[in-house]
C-alpha cells in the first residue's frame, strides 16, 4: 500500500511540475505586463504556444547533425528528472534518494552542456555567441550554486533535499546569518540560470546581448517547444527549490494524510505565486546588465556563498 | 599470480628488441601491438582477479637482479593490483587503438621498440618492493616515454618538449631519490624494512614533501606541470593517451605508496600542503586548457586539472587520517582512487579521439576543424561520451568521483584544526569552479572540432577512422557509462586498497537497494546513477514518442536561419579563441596577464582592423625563467674553463689537490 502511495505521489509530482511550469511563466509575464500598465497575454498563453509549436513542422538547418535533433529530448529529460526530484507539495518523494541536491545541479549542468553544444552545431555566429556566453555565465553560477549547497547541506547535515526540507521546516534551524547569505546567493544564481533580467532578457530576440535565445535560434517546431518547456521547468525548479529550502512551512511530510497533502499543495501554489510576483517586480524594477558586468554580479553570489560556508566551518551556530 | 605478472612483464621487455625487427616489416606494427594487447589483457585480468580475491593475499617475490646484496623485490598487494588494473586497462585500450592507428606511423622504428618497454616499466614501478627497483623502473618509464615524445623529431617543438621533459623527469627522480635516501638511512632500501622502521616526524615530513615534489612533477602538479602540456601532445596519440591517462596515475601511485604506506601516521600539516597544491592545480589546469587551440594540448592541460582533483582527494584523506577519522579518510581516498580509474578511461578515450582526428585531417589546431560529426560519426559519438564524462556530468563516471570528493569536503567541519577549517571550503570552491570550467572547456573542444561547419579543406574531406580504433574508443565509452551507472561495484572493488592504506573502508555498496551509493548514511546523501540514467532515458523516449504520435513528426531541411543573415563563409563561426574570450576576460587578465590590443584603421582607410591578444604564462615567468637565467649565467662563467692552456689546467688540478688534502687533514 505504501509502495503504491509512494509511486502515486511521485507520479503526481512529475505530472504537476510539467503542468505548472508553463503556468508559472505565464503568470510572471502577466504580472510584468500589468506592472508596465499593459494588458499582457492571457495566463494560458504559454500552453497555447507549446501546443502550436508541437504541431508545426520542424525546419532543420541543412548542416544540422543528429545531435542537434536529439538534444531537445536530452535537455527535456534531464530537466524534467531534476524538477521531479525537488519537493513541491510534500517531502519524502519515492525517488528522492536517487539524486541529492548536488546531483540535481549536475543534471541541470548536463542539460546546459548539451544546449551549449546545440548552439554550435549549425555553425552560425549567433549560436556561437550564445554558447560562449552561456558557458561563461555557467562557469561562475555553477560554483556559486554548489557552494551555496555546501552551506545549506552543512546546516542541515545532508545533501538530500527531502531531509534538508524537513530540517528547514523544524525548529532546529533558527535564524542564521549563513542562511541569509545562502538565500541571496541562491537568488542571484537562480536569476542567472534562468536567463532572467539583469543577466539575460527572456523577452528579447534580436539583440547582441542575448544568451539563451541565441543558442536556440535555429530550433523550430516540436524541438523548440521542448526547449521552451525545459526552461519553464527550470524556472519552476528553482522557485520550488527556494520555496522548499527557505520557505518550508506547510510542506507535507512523507506519511501525511490526504488533507495535509492538499493543504501542502495549496500552500505550494501560494508560494509559487508570491515568488513569481516578486520575480516580476524585481525584473521590472532593474535594467539589464552589460555582459561583462555579469561576472561581478555572479561574483557577489560566489563570495556570499563562500562566506556562508566559511562561517559555517568556523562557527557551528551562525 | 605475481609469477604471471612478472612473466608478462618479461614478455613485454622481450618484445622491445623484437620491435626493432618488426618495425622494418610492413605489418610489423600489427604483430607488436597484437602481442602487447594479449599481454596487457593477461596482466589486467590477473590484477583484477587479485583485487577481487576476498582473501586479499599479499604476494611477494625476489629476483636475483639489481643490487647484488639486495636483489629485486616485488610485491602484489591491493594497491599495486588496483594500479595494475588501471595501467593494463589503459595499455589494452591503447594497443587495440594502435592496431589500426599504428599503421599510419611514418617512422615505426622510433615507436615500436619503446612501446612495450614503456608498458613494462610502468608495470614494474607498481610491482617493485624496494627503492632500487622502483627508481630504476621509474627512470626507465621516463626514458622510454621520452623516446616516443621525440619520435617525430623533425618538428622543433617536439625536440624542445623532449628537452623540457627530460629535465623535469630528472628533477622528479632526484626528489624521489632523496626521499628514499632519507628513508634508507635507517632502514635500507627494502620497502618491507622501511614499513617496519619508525622514522622521526621531521624525517617523515621531509620524505613526504620530497615525495610530493617527485611524484607531483611526474603527475603534473602546478607549478611543476610545465613539461606536461609540451610532452604529452608531442607523442603519437596512443602514447599520449597512455602518458596522460596512465603514467600520471603511476605518479599518483608513487605518492600514495610512499606517503600512505611506507611512512608512519601522517602529520596533520601534510594535508594542508597537499590541498594547497591540489586545489589550485585543478582550477589553473582547466583555465590553461580553456586558453588553448591545439586539441591535444587542451587534453594535456585537462589532465593537470584532474590530477589536481585526485590530489585534493588524497589531501583530504591525509587530513582525516591524521585526525583519526579514518572512516571519512576512506571516503576521500576511495573518491581519489575512483577518479584515478575514471580519468584513465576518459582521458585515454579523448586522446584516441584526438588521434583519430589527427589521422583523418592531419591537424591538431581546432581552428582548422569543424563539422567532423558528419564525416566521423562513430569517433564523434565516442568523443562526445568522453567529453560528457570528463565534465563530471551525470550519469557518467566523472560525476561519481567528484560527487564523492564533495561528500568528503562536506564532512570536514568535523576536523579540529583551524587551518584546515579555512582551507577546505576554499578548496571545495576551487573544485566547484574547476568542474564548471571543465564543462566549458569540453563544450569548446567538442563544439569547435566536431560541430559546426568545416573551417578548412582537410576538415571537409576527413574520413572515418579504422575499425580497431573505433572499437577501442567505443569500449572505453561503454566503460565510462558502466562506471557511471554502477559505481557501487567499483567502490566495493576499492575497499581492500582503502583498508590497507587508510585503515578503514567505505560502507559496502553492492547490496543496497537498486545499487544506490550511500557513502555515509542514507539520511546524509545518496546517488543512484542507474536510476538517473533509466529515469532520464524513459522521460526522453516517452516525450519523443508522445510528441511524434500525438503532435507532429514531420521535418524538412532548409538553409540555416541565423537571424536572417546567414553567411556561407565558415570563418563567420565562433573560433576556439573567440569562444573562450569571455572567460579569458573574466579570469585571464589576472592569471595570464592577458591583454587585448585592438587596432582600428583610420576612418575611410581600407586597412583591416586587427585584434592582438597577448597572454603570458606567469608561472613560467616567475619560476622557470629565472632558474633558466641563473643556470645560463653560471654555465657561461664555467664555460671559460674549457678554453684554458694546459699549464692553467695543471695549476687548477694542483690547487684542487691541495684543497682536498687540507679538507682531509682538517
Amino acid at each position: 500500500m505504501t509502495a503504491f502511495r509512494d509511486i502515486l505521489s511521485q507520479g503526481v509530482q512529475m505530472g504537476l511540475v510539467l503542468l505548472l511550469a508553463p503556468l508559472l511563466t505565464g503568470f510572471v509575464r502577466k504580472v510584468k505586463a500589468r506592472l508596465l500598465r499593459r494588458r499582457g497575454p492571457p495566463l494560458l498563453q504559454p500552453y497555447r504556444d507549446l501546443i502550436r509549436l508541437m504541431r508545426k513542422d520542424v525546419v532543420l538547418a541543412d548542416n544540422a547533425s543528429w545531435l542537434f535533433r536529439v538534444i531537445p529530448y536530452l535537455m527535456f529529460a534531464g530537466t524534467w528528472v531534476a524538477a521531479s526530484l525537488v519537493p513541491t507539495f510534500g517531502n519524502g518523494l519515492l525517488f528522492s534518494w536517487t539524486a541529492d541536491l548536488i546531483a540535481i545541479i549536475a543534471l541541470l549542468g548536463s542539460a546546459r552542456f548539451f544546449q551549449a553544444l546545440a548552439g554550435m552545431d549549425v555553425g552560425t555566429a549567433f549560436g556561437g555567441i550564445g554558447s560562449s556566453r552561456e558557458v561563461m555565465i555557467a562557469s561562475l553560477a555553477e560554483p556559486a550554486m554548489l557552494i551555496t549547497v555546501f552551506s545549506v547541506a552543512m546546516i542541515a547535515g545532508s545533501t538530500q533535499l527531502s531531509y534538508v526540507a524537513e530540517f528547514m521546516g523544524s525548529d532546529a534551524v533558527g535564524l542564521r546569518v549563513s542562511l541569509g547569505m545562502a538565500f541571496v546567493a541562491l537568488t542571484i544564481v537562480a536569476l542567472a540560470e534562468n536567463a532572467r533580467i539583469p543577466v539575460d532578457n527572456p523577452a528579447t530576440h534580436l539583440e547582441l546581448t542575448m544568451v539563451h535565445e541565441a543558442m536556440v535560434l535555429e530550433y523550430s517546431g516540436r524541438h523548440l517547444a521542448l526547449i521552451d518547456l525545459s526552461s519553464q521547468l527550470k524556472l519552476l525548479l528553482y522557485v520550488s527549490l527556494i520555496a522548499c529550502v527557505f520557505l518550508p512551512w506547510g510542506t507535507a511530510t512523507a506519511d501525511a494524510s490526504v488533507a495535509r497533502l492538499v493543504s501542502g499543495a495549496l500552500l505550494y501554489f501560494g508560494k509559487l505565486a508570491v515568488l513569481g510576483f516578486l520575480l516580476a517586480v524585481f525584473e521590472t524594477s532593474i535594467a539589464k546588465m552589460r555582459v561583462f558586468r555579469i561576472p561581478e554580479f555572479l561574483g557577489v553570489a560566489l563570495m556570499l556563498a563562500l562566506l556562508a560556508t566559511l562561517l559555517r566551518f568556523v562557527s557551528g551556530s551562525l | 599470480m605475481i609469477a604471471v605478472a612478472l612473466w608478462s612483464v618479461a614478455v613485454l621487455l622481450a618484445l622491445a628488441p623484437a620491435g626493432i625487427a618488426l618495425s622494418m616489416r610492413p605489418r610489423g606494427s600489427v604483430v607488436l601491438y597484437g602481442a602487447c594487447l594479449v599481454v596487457t589483457a593477461t596482466l589486467c585480468v590477473t590484477a583484477l582477479l587479485h583485487l577481487l580475491d576476498p582473501a586479499h593475499p599479499v604476494l611477494s617475490a625476489t629476483l636475483p637482479v639489481g643490487l647484488p646484496w639486495l636483489g629485486a623485490h616485488f610485491r602484489l598487494d591491493a594497491l599495486s593490483a588496483f594500479f595494475l588494473v588501471v595501467i593494463n586497462l589503459g595499455g589494452l585500450a591503447a594497443s587495440l587503438f594502435a592496431l589500426g592507428y599504428g599503421r599510419h606511423e611514418d617512422s615505426p622504428g622510433r615507436v615500436l621498440p619503446f612501446y612495450p618497454a614503456y608498458l613494462a616499466a610502468m608495470n614494474v614501478v607498481v610491482l617493485a618492493n624496494d627503492a632500487f627497483s622502483f627508481l630504476v623502473a621509474w627512470e626507465f618509464m621516463s626514458l622510454t616515454s621520452w623516446a616516443m615524445v621525440v619520435s617525430h623529431h623533425r618538428e622543433a617543438e617536439n625536440v624542445r618538449a623532449g628537452y623540457v621533459y627530460l629535465l623535469m623527469a630528472s628533477f622528479g627522480t632526484l626528489a624521489l631519490l632523496l626521499a628514499f635516501g632519507l628513508l634508507a638511512s635507517s632502514a635500507g632500501y627494502d620497502f618491507d624494512a622501511i614499513r617496519a622502521s619508525h622514522p622521526s616526524a621531521a624525517l617523515a615530513s621531509m620524505v613526504a614533501i620530497l615525495a610530493l615534489v617527485g611524484a607531483g612533477s611526474k603527475a603534473g602538479l602546478v607549478p611543476l606541470h610545465a613539461w606536461l602540456p609540451l610532452a604529452h601532445p608531442a607523442a603519437p596519440s596512443h602514447v599520449s593517451g597512455l602518458m596522460s591517462g596512465v603514467m600520471t596515475k603511476v605518479a599518483v601511485y608513487g605518492f600514495v605508496r610512499i606517503v600512505f604506506d611506507l611512512l608512519p601516521e601522517p602529520v596533520w600539516w601534510w594535508s594542508i600542503v597537499v590541498l594547497l597544491v591540489g586545489g589550485p592545480t585543478a582550477t589553473l589546469g582547466v583555465l590553461y586548457a580553456l586558453m588553448q587551440r591545439d586539441i591535444k594540448r587542451v587534453l594535456a592541460y585537462s589532465t593537470i586539472e584532474n590530477i589536481g582533483i585526485i590530489f585534493t582527494g588524497l589531501g583530504l584523506a591525509l587530513a582525516f587520517k591524521a585526525q583519526g577519522l579514518d572512516w571519512v579518510a576512506a571516503l576521500a581516498f576511495t573518491a581519489a582512487l575512483l577518479h584515478v580509474f575514471n580519468h584513465a578511461l576518459f582521458k585515454s578515450l579523448l586522446f584516441f579521439g584526438a588521434g583519430a582526428v589527427l589521422e583523418a585531417t592531419g591537424v591538431r589546431d581546432m581552428e582548422k576543424l569543424g563539422g567532423l560529426i558528419h564525416r566521423m560519426p562513430k569517433t564523434a559519438f565516442a568523443v562526445l561520451v568522453g567529453c560528457v564524462a570528463i565534465s563530471a556530468l551525470p550519469p557518467f563516471n566523472g560525476f561519481v568521483s567528484e560527487w564523492l570528493t564533495f561528500q568528503a569536503i562536506l564532512l570536514s567541519p568535523q576536523l579540529p584544526s583551524w587551518g584546515l577549517k579555512l582551507i577546505i571550503p576554499a578548496v571545495g570552491g576551487l573544485l566547484a569552479l574547476a568542474a564548471a570550467l571543465a564543462a566549458a572547456c569540453f563544450v569548446k573542444l567538442y563544439g569547435i572540432s566536431f560541430l559546426g561547419r568545416p573551417r578548412s579543406d582537410v576538415a571537409a574531406s576527413a574520413h572515418e577512422t579504422d575499425r580497431f580504433s573505433i572499437a577501442a574508443m567505443l569500449a572505453l565509452a561503454a566503460l565510462c557509462l558502466l562506471a557511471g551507472v554502477l559505481p557501487g561495484l567499483f567502490i566495493d572493488a576499492l575497499a581492500p586498497v582503502s583498508k590497507t592504506m587508510v585503515g578503514n573502508i567505505m560502507p559496502h555498496q553492492a547490496g543496497l537497494q537498486w545499487l544506490t551509493i550511500v557513502p555515509i548514511a542514507e539520511s546524509r546523501s545518496s546517488y543512484n546513477g542507474l536510476l538517473v540514467f533509466l529515469f532520464a532515458a524513459f522521460c526522453g523516449t516517452a516525450a519523443a514518442s508522445a510528441i511524434h504520435r500525438l503532435a507532429s513528426d514531420r521535418l524538412r531541411r532548409a538553409p540555416a536561419w541565423d537571424c536572417g543573415y546567414p553567411d556561407a563563409n565558415p570563418a563567420i563561426q565562433y573560433s576556439a579563441s573567440s569562444f573562450s574570450q569571455p572567460i579569458r576576460r573574466v579570469f585571464g587578465s589576472v592569471i595570464f596577464a592577458a591583454r587585448e590590443i585592438g587596432e582600428m584603421p583610420e576612418p575611410l582607410a581600407a586597412a583591416p582592423a586587427k585584434l592582438t591578444v597577448a597572454m603570458r604564462d606567469l608561472i613560467w615567468d616567475a619560476l622557470y625563467a629565472p632558474i633558466a637565467t641563473v643556470i645560463g649565467f653560471v654555465t657561461e662563467r664555467i664555460n671559460l674553463l674549457q678554453f684554458l692552456t694546459i699549464r692553467s689546467y695543471l695549476t687548477l688540478v694542483f690547487a684542487a689537490l691541495i684543497v682536498l688534502l687540507l679538507v682531509v687533514a682538517l
